[in-house]
């Protein structure tokens, strides 16, 4: 690498993590929407892995967020202990298993079940394929909803609260922490911490679409007969994708947990998955950056519309015309149509189809 | 006499009510050339299919240089040494020149270097691997004459390039086998020429070469041994200038009644 691009992209990491203090300053939300921002860019770049390189629409990528939520949202708050005298006797302390346990444990379980949606559509593609998704993403919401009988499991719609924060050390995530007289808010000790896991979401997709992993990928895209007819063992291809693609959705779920201390099956509906799905496309499918920067606008834009648009349009007009969330979801429908008129392969689309 | 390289026997496919093939055999030598020939619909196609993995067959026993294989699994094939092109130009289209032939090189250069665990931490076993792919590709490139386009996308070459890519990308799989779905077709008389020679030479570098050809003046030209289908069965096989003489295929091409000379 050159020496320019080493520094560059050394400048580009550090203003990364120093951009909640400058957020910071408009009000303790946009650092939220900040890192919500983050969760949704690692979202987007695993269902990149399954739509962008191996071209298999996955229409219910939510679930594997679902998975990561609920796995750790179950390891690390009373709810269990509550409902099953047996683990409660088991684990007098409470389960509180530690947040650094449950990424790698939720990303584990989210490629489980990756590969257990992989397998039965493994002859699919296309419109069948994402109706059979788009089904499974909704089995696991149905699933989550109405798991509160006859065993108590997942709490039904009322949620599992009581979630452990993020532990490191003695510093608490919830909590903010005071470093030389700064005070840095929870949200920004989450934001620094999905930093982190992003950036590590990234390497691991820039360096296996640079491999012989992403090339195969890209020819099971590209034509999948042709792709068998070299050899290629589209049946595991096909399965590593979608159990590597679930796992950085299930790491995400699982720091949505801790972040929101809350998990409910109506954060985990359809429309997720549609927005997920949206986000790949309109970045650009199969490029890394492109997708992240379609996950930053389609996630901060529309937020950072609801605490904008009422003063905005008070200011201008002296009344609200327009209800913020009619707004929202206005500009979103115009900016999709737009962005596929003008840029059909995405705003940052790949200049090749990835190199080699 | 050597054992063939492919011995097929008795291989019947059927789609729904149509048989396809019906106790076809067919026998390629070791480091010739052999013409698969015969009218439209006669079953050229589905044999060269099921042969090469592509269709299950219904039945039939499959054996290449003296081991049986499975035509079950695609991939299995290509592994026991057979690669193929296509009728209509299958190439990865987004994908540039050199990941199409690299991916073809996949299959001999596995190991536990492979996993994604190899590609994440770019272990030295990985990347040294990664090298080698890419050297054997760009070499293919330069073996069937189209070296300076590596990093063109698939989809901007032109057909002729086009098919030689496909060719290029077949024998990255390092096959015994090179099995060719009317590799001149819609190619001009100067393409058919070069194509000629690119085969010939692959030939004489040791593969064995299965041709479906329309052309047959390029087959007569090319071909030691020609097998000629008809509805699904074989109607007379052996030396182009002996096939061109029989009866039976003439009767086949131009219909009953007609005498040849």
């Amino acid at each position: 690498m050159k020496r320019n691009a080493q520094l560059g992209l050394l400048l580009t990491g550090l203003a990364l993590f120093l951009l909640p203090f400058a957020a910071g300053l408009l009000g303790d939300a946009w650092i939220r929407i900040l890192a919500f921002s983050l969760l949704y860019m690692m979202l987007a770049l695993g269902l990149n892995i399954v739509v962008g390189y191996a071209g298999l629409l996955d229409m219910g990528y939510v679930a594997f967020y679902a998975v990561g939520a609920y796995s750790y949202a179950l390891l690390a708050s009373p709810h269990l202990t509550d409902h099953f005298p047996v683990l409660a006797q088991a684990f007098p302390a409470g389960l509180h298993l530690s947040a650094w346990i449950a990424i790698p444990l939720a990303a584990g379980l989210a490629a489980l079940f990756g590969v257990l949606l992989g397998f039965p559509v493994l002859r699919l593609r296309g419109d069948y394929l994402a109706i059979v998704t788009l089904g499974f993403g909704e089995i696991i919401r149905i699933f989550l909803n109405n798991l509160n009988a006859p065993l108590n499991i997942t709490n039904g719609p009322q949620g599992l609260a009581r979630i452990d924060p993020v532990r490191l050390g003695p510093i608490s995530f919830a909590e903010p922490l005071s470093v030389l007289g700064v005070v840095i808010p929870s949200a920004q000790l989450y934001y620094t911490l999905f930093l982190l896991l992003t950036l590590l979401v990234m390497l691991i997709s820039i360096r296996l679409e640079h491999s012989r992993i992403g090339r195969a990928w890209m020819a099971i895209r590209e034509d999948e007969i042709a792709a068998k007819a070299m050899g290629i063992n589209t049946r595991n291809m096909k399965l590593l994708a979608f159990a590597l693609g679930a796992s950085f959705g299930g790491v995400s779920g699982a720091m949505f947990a801790a972040f929101q201390g809350f998990v409910s099956p109506e954060s985990f509906v359809l429309s997720e998955s549609v927005v997920i799905v949206a986000m790949v496309v309109l970045g650009g499918m199969g490029h890394v950056q492109g997708v992240a920067l379609g996950a930053l606008l389609l996630y901060a834009i529309p937020e950072g519309l609801r605490y904008v648009a009422r003063p905005l349009q008070l200011e201008l007009f002296g009344a609200e015309w327009i209800a913020p969330e009619a707004l929202r979801m206005l500009l979103f429908g115009l900016s999709l149509v737009l962005i596929m008129l003008l840029r059909p392969r995405g705003l940052w689309a790949p200049t090749r189809g990835g190199s080699a | 006499m050597t054992r063939p390289l492919l011995e097929v026997s008795d291989v019947s496919k059927r789609f729904g009510g149509v048989a396809a093939l019906s106790g076809v055999s067919l026998q390629i030598p070791r480091g010739e050339i052999v013409g698969l020939i015969g009218p439209n619909g006669a079953g050229k196609t589905t044999l060269f299919n099921v042969i090469t993995g592509l269709y299950p067959p219904d039945s039939g026993n499959f054996s290449l240089d003296g081991r049986r294989y499975d035509p079950e699994s695609i991939h299995r094939v290509v592994e026991a040494g057979i690669a193929r092109t296509f009728q209509n130009i299958r190439l990865f289209a987004q994908m540039t020149a050199l990941q199409n032939v690299m991916v073809g090189r996949h299959i001999r250069s596995s190991g536990p270097h492979s996993g994604p665990l190899g590609a994440i931490f770019r272990t030295p076993t990985f990347r040294r691997n990664e090298r080698a792919i890419a050297e054997a590709a760009q070499s293919l490139l330069h073996y069937v004459g189209i070296g300076a386009l590596s990093q063109s996308l698939a989809s901007t070459l032109s057909y002729g390039d086009q098919r030689r890519l496909e060719i290029a990308r077949a024998l990255a799989t390092d096959p015994l086998l090179l099995a060719l779905d009317e590799p001149a077709a819609g190619m001009n008389p100067t393409e058919k020429n070069t194509l000629e020679q690119l085969l010939r030479r692959i030939q004489a570098d040791g593969r064995t070469i299965l041709l479906i050809e329309h052309d047959v003046r390029m087959v007569m030209g090319l071909c030691s041994d020609v097998t000629v289908l008809d509805a699904g069965r074989v109607i007379s096989r052996g030396a182009p200038r002996f096939v061109r003489e029989d009866p039976a295929v003439i009767e086949a091409y131009l219909g009953r009644g007609h005498r040849h000379g």
